[in-house]
């Protein structure tokens, strides 16, 4: 049995393989001069009508008080809300009884950038960053220890508010 | 053989006029231009690719490659550079002798056909005129039929070798699809014999050089219009590339190649876009002829005439080369049976027919009106395309050209 082969029937007047591949020719032809919208990326990392969201959810960053001392007081709520559980967290206290974080690793390879740690905080500490360029050489460098979240200069993400979804 | 005889019958002619001393000019004459016009082909198709790139780049609204080198232009030696560095694989049942040999048999030959095509008016040296052709072969039209055809052996045999199916079926389609439409390039260029009554290139260029309208593409507009579809199809390109249909056989013939022997059928590709451009600029665009100038075709031949004519000879294989490119960003693919439909129901029949029409203007007008080859001629041959023209491509074209795979009533 011969395999057919479904034809869309057009009106012959209107078909012509020349005047389409004409047509066609014509349009890239025009394309040739228009604008590019390559971004040249290394150089260049916002355009006139591209720029990364204020609410980019990126690497993570730690800010600090005035003694440059992270604002953590180690309460537990973002290890408790993690839902990749990649923050690890071992509280101290000193001899005025503030608490203060002995250890506080995230692990960049296992968080889903979902920023909850960011909106649990009670002090403002941790937030998620509008940063994206994270290559390393070695894998043991993605978890991040406190010291180098303190280091961070990147902005921080303004997460998405319900009750001002445009961001107004 | 024919290169051979070609020596012989040279050396020949030189040792008697030299009173038998060895012809040393000659040799070195002919060894100067082969290495140049060897470098600077691959040089050409080196930057054919890059421009490729840009080109296809800037139709979609990017850049392309620009960053090594100025413009980008140093991004063919990075890619030379990595196909030479990158493993070579063999299939674990391929045939290896094969497997090794097929990339060269389709890239030598797309390399020698260039050798005939001359590419400048002749340059005065003190050693005697030289012709501006590597081997300016009396048969010269043929030996590029013969050794451009041997192309799809590469192919073929790179398809068979690699002990895979989806290679086997790209080199099957491209020996069909090349031997279909090299019937249909053969018969309309034998319209361009007829009216040229010879098969030396050079001869050809010079019977074009009149006036523009004695460019081939006038007297012969279809045989061109055949001539180009045709040729876009034996250099596999888009909308022809069905050999290596990325949608349905991988890479097609070849899938199993990998570093500098996949490198080489790309090269070749291009080799064979470049040929092919060369040809159509020498068989219907009046080959380095300057148009509207008539200083150009006579002696005597001086060096800047031969630079001003190479360069003319640039810009219309270039601009053939620009149509390669633009088509392929272009149009999209053939069905394999819409190409094979076209290759014999359409190309065939039509290059046939417009040979005997050809033929029979050439006899009315040389024979019974006993007019001599000039402007007049060729305007009248124009007159008789133009004709020719109107039914082909207001009624034929309309629905059926690509349509006509299934019969009526059985879809």
């Amino acid at each position: 049995m011969a395999i057919t082969v479904k034809v869309m029937r057009r009106p012959t007047q209107e078909t012509s393989y020349f005047v389409a591949t004409l047509k066609g020719m014509l349009l890239t032809f025009s394309h040739l001069f228009r604008k590019k919208v390559t971004m040249q990326y290394p150089e260049e990392k916002a355009t006139d009508d591209w720029a990364l969201s204020s609410r980019w959810r990126g690497t993570h960053r730690m800010l600090t008080d005035e003694q440059g001392r992270a604002k953590c007081v180690a309460c537990g709520l973002c290890p408790q809300i993690c839902p990749a559980n990649c923050i690890k967290l071992v509280p101290g206290e000193d001899e005025q009884g503030n608490r203060y974080p002995l250890i506080y690793e995230i692990d960049e390879f296992r968080c889903v950038f979902c920023g909850y740690c960011q909106e649990v905080c009670p002090e403002e500490a941790i937030h998620v960053g509008v940063h994206y360029e994270n290559a390393e050489y070695e894998r043991d460098r993605f978890v991040y220890d406190l010291e180098r979240l303190c280091a961070q200069t990147h902005p921080v993400s303004t997460l998405w508010d319900p009750s001002d979804p445009k961001g107004e | 053989m024919i290169i051979a005889t070609e020596v012989a019958t040279r050396l020949a002619a030189a040792q008697a006029a030299d009173g038998g001393a060895f012809p040393v000019a000659f040799f070195v004459i002919a060894f100067v231009k082969l290495f140049i016009v060897f470098n600077v082909i691959m040089v050409g198709v080196a930057l054919i690719t890059w421009l490729e790139r840009r080109v296809c780049a800037w139709m979609q609204d990017r850049l392309g490659p620009n960053r090594v080198g100025p413009f980008g232009l140093l991004q063919p030696a990075a890619d030379g550079l990595k196909n030479l560095l990158k493993e070579e694989t063999y299939p674990a049942t391929a045939d290896r002798w094969l497997f090794v040999l097929a990339p060269m048999i389709s890239f030598v030959p797309a390399l020698l056909t260039f050798a005939v095509i001359p590419f400048a008016s002749p340059l005065p040296t003190k050693w005697g005129e030289v012709s501006m052709v590597v081997a300016d072969l009396p048969v010269g039209f043929l030996y590029i039929l013969a050794i451009s055809s041997l192309g799809v052996y590469g192919i073929v045999l790179a398809g068979w070798s690699s002990n895979n199916k989806y290679a086997l079926l790209g080199g099957l389609r491209a020996s069909a699809q090349m031997v279909s439409y090299e019937i249909a390039m053969g018969m309309s260029t034998v319209a361009v014999l007829l009216l040229m009554g010879n098969v030396t290139l050079s001869d050809v260029v010079a019977r074009q050089q009149g006036s523009i309208v004695q460019w081939n593409v006038f007297p012969l507009t279809l045989a061109f219009f055949i001539f180009i579809v045709a040729a876009f199809a034996e250099t596999n390109r888009v909308p022809f590339d069905l050999p290596e249909a990325e949608g349905e056989l991988v890479a097609g013939y070849h899938s199993e190649y990998s570093s500098m022997k996949f490198s080489m059928f790309i090269i070749a590709e291009y080799l064979n876009m470049v040929t092919a451009s060369a040809l159509m600029a020498t068989l219907f665009f009046g080959g380095w002829d300057i148009p509207f100038w008539a200083r150009d075709n006579q002696a005597p031949w001086t060096w800047w005439l031969t630079a001003l004519t190479a360069a003319m000879f640039f810009v219309k294989v270039f601009f053939f080369i620009f149509l390669y490119i633009w088509v392929r960003w272009t149009l999209p693919r053939f069905r394999y049976d819409q190409l094979m439909a076209l290759g014999w129901k359409v190309m065939l029949p039509l290059a046939l027919l417009y040979l005997t029409v050809v033929a029979t203007a050439i006899w009315y007008l040389h024979d019974r009106l006993g007019w001599a080859y000039d402007s007049r001629f060729s305007l009248v041959m124009f007159g008789v395309n133009l004709a020719l023209a109107v039914p082909l491509f207001l009624v034929l074209d309309r629905g059926r050209l690509v349509a006509g795979s299934v019969e009526e009533g059985r879809a």
